[in-house]
């Protein structure tokens, strides 16, 4: 299965509404309105050409600088049976991080959603439990934003200038 | 007659209650780790299972974004401490695939023979913990003898055991000593033994058997929901391995087979541990081969244990930072973390010991990855459990835990 039969198979059902179409090291990569996740993803999984059913990884990047889509949610989907792996984005903005969840389509996605959730905020809809998972339940904030640095914002020893981010 | 006095306040509905409230962990000797399941059991039967994580979470992923590359690599080992080199290697191999460094054939060879090596270990820990589990202590001393000579190796090829932080990018530290290869000759005569004796006092054991078919079941359709990799996806009959499907390190060069079960209970995912303990055997032999022929055909490969392109990445050797005015200042700005790496998005996946090790890894052309995320095999499959161990009996819930070799660090990253 090649990549192009893949956007082939996406641009027919979907239109213009995938964008972003890459290929990073091999691996098909696109963006999908936030709204459309799951569809997309249900077409994905039951079309009987694409077939990829087995999620591999769930999880969000921050992107401060991007005004309106500030939380990226990446899902990396496998077809086990043609060996074909592919990339799934969507963005959506920090002040409403609103995303369907994926749990009932893919029992995978329950904690790896509550883990995105714990660390970033993303507010998956739908979701049975979305509870904090591996930080304690009373944090009141999402560590994995970029707003918070690794190290201790009042030591003034360090100079960030020359050893840090 | 007058009526009871309760001095103690009980909550509402305890007395109507019939089931019990059981606390299994977080510290438990059963569990092998720290994670805490509250179980709701009638008599010896497992109605529900709440589990909760996160006991030793370390926030990695978060301090792996101010980390020169060279130094997320003992982050990995600390996610499945039983098998430390396959994480530490598929790390080097991200970034290798990050900025185009292909790796010379002998390198491929080294690092097959050391994760063939850590598998066992990791295996051998799993399965023996099984038998400790059901009551049999034997096997675990003596396996355990076999996985000390494993770590020998470690010792010998990197200086340290169990966190290993072996290999660099772009390959070796430095190159394998004679006494390495000796000890993995020495090993491999020594393992065939072992594992056969192991085998001999657990596989056809009745009371082993007995406890362990048809405990703590899955079908394939539910793994492959669950997002089940490794020994125990292999255990319900899917033959998905990173090894096969997508080759990393010239694993295409070899010849080996995958053990599958059928039921995906404990003893499948023992046995197909097992049959990939002797798979791994005879991979570190087909290495050694492969070794040998090449320092025969190439008396220069002898000296090859990095990739010349990986320079940059690579810190000199010790002699000649200390003799030598470039290989300082090499040495200065890869431990300072001056080494710009190119920018790119990169998902690269190794078959580690539990599974599917994924590490997606997001660079701005920095010094640091602007986003690394791992894919931990355990984290994924351990929220099967409760489906798993439901309606089962409470040993075989502690049994089904172990065979799934649930590591609390790979969990809890």
């Amino acid at each position: 299965m090649t990549n192009e039969f893949i956007k082939q198979k996406l641009t027919d059902k979907f239109g213009e509404q995938i964008t972003n179409w890459e290929e990073p090291y091999g691996m098909l990569t696109f963006t999908v309105p936030a709204a459309q996740n799951l569809k997309v993803m249900q077409h994905l999984y039951d079309e009987e050409t694409l077939r990829f059913r087995f999620l591999t990884d769930l999880t969000a990047v921050h992107f401060p600088d991007r005004k309106g889509e500030e939380l990226s949610v990446v899902y990396h989907l496998h077809n086990l049976v043609d060996n074909a792996r592919i990339r799934m984005k969507i963005f959506v903005p920090i002040e409403t991080p609103d995303v369907f969840t994926a749990s009932q389509l893919f029992s995978a996605a329950n904690w790896m959603e509550r883990e995105t959730y714990d660390f970033f905020g993303v507010n998956f809809v739908g979701h049975p439990n979305l509870i904090r998972i591996l930080n304690v339940d009373e944090m009141d904030y999402f560590p994995m934003r970029k707003e918070y640095p690794m190290e201790d914002p009042t030591r003034i020893d360090k100079d960030d200038e020359m050893f840090g981010r | 007659m007058s009526e009871p006095q309760h001095h103690i306040k009980l909550a509402e509905e305890s007395l109507q209650k019939q089931t019990t409230t059981l606390n299994l962990g977080p510290t438990h000797p059963a569990t092998h780790g720290v994670f805490q399941n509250i179980l709701e059991i009638d008599g010896e039967r497992v109605l529900e299972a709440v589990p909760t994580i996160g006991y030793i979470h370390r926030a990695f992923e978060k301090i792996a974004e101010r980390r020169p590359y060279y130094q997320i690599t003992p982050l990995t080992d600390r996610l499945n401490y039983c098998s430390s080199p396959i994480n530490n290697m598929g790390w080097h191999m991200t970034i290798e695939k990050l900025l185009g460094i292909k790796t010379p054939k002998r390198v491929d060879y080294l690092r097959i023979i050391i994760m063939e090596l850590s598998r066992i270990a990791d295996h051998l820990v799993c399965n023996s913990v099984i038998g400790v589990d059901t009551g049999a202590l034997t096997v675990f001393t003596y396996v355990f003898q076999l996985r000390e000579m494993i770590y020998e190796v470690f010792e010998e090829v990197c200086g340290s055991r169990l966190t290993t932080n072996i290999g660099r990018v772009g390959g070796f530290e430095r190159n394998f000593t004679e006494a390495s290869f000796t000890k993995i000759h020495h090993l491999l005569t020594l393992l065939p033994k072992g594992l056969k004796e192991f085998e001999i006092l657990l596989n056809r054991n009745r009371i082993f058997m007995d406890r362990c078919i048809g405990a703590g079941p899955i079908s394939a359709e539910r793994a492959l929901n669950y997002g089940f990799t490794g020994p125990n996806l292999r255990a319900a009959g899917v033959d998905y391995d990173v090894r096969v499907a997508s080759p990393y390190c010239s694993y295409e060069e070899f010849d080996f087979k995958i053990p599958v079960g059928t039921n995906g209970d404990v003893y499948d995912r023992y046995l197909v541990r097992e049959g990939e303990m002797w798979q791994s055997v005879s991979i570190i032999r087909q290495a050694l081969e492969k070794v040998e022929a090449l320092e025969k055909e190439f008396p220069d490969q002898k000296h090859v244990f990095y990739a010349p392109e990986a320079d940059h990445f690579h810190l000199p050797p010790k002699e000649d930072v200390y003799t030598k005015m470039e290989a300082l200042i090499f040495h200065f700005k890869m431990i300072m973390g001056e080494i710009d790496a190119l920018p790119g998005e990169v998902y690269h996946s190794v078959e580690g010991g539990n599974g599917e090790v994924g590490y997606y890894l997001i660079s701005d052309g920095g010094r640091t990855p602007y986003r690394l995320h791992f894919r931990r095999p355990c984290f994924i499959y351990y929220q099967a459990y409760p489906e798993m161990i439901k309606d089962g009996l409470l040993s075989d819930a502690i049994i089904t835990l172990s065979s799934l070799n649930v590591i609390a660090g790979e969990l809890d990253a």
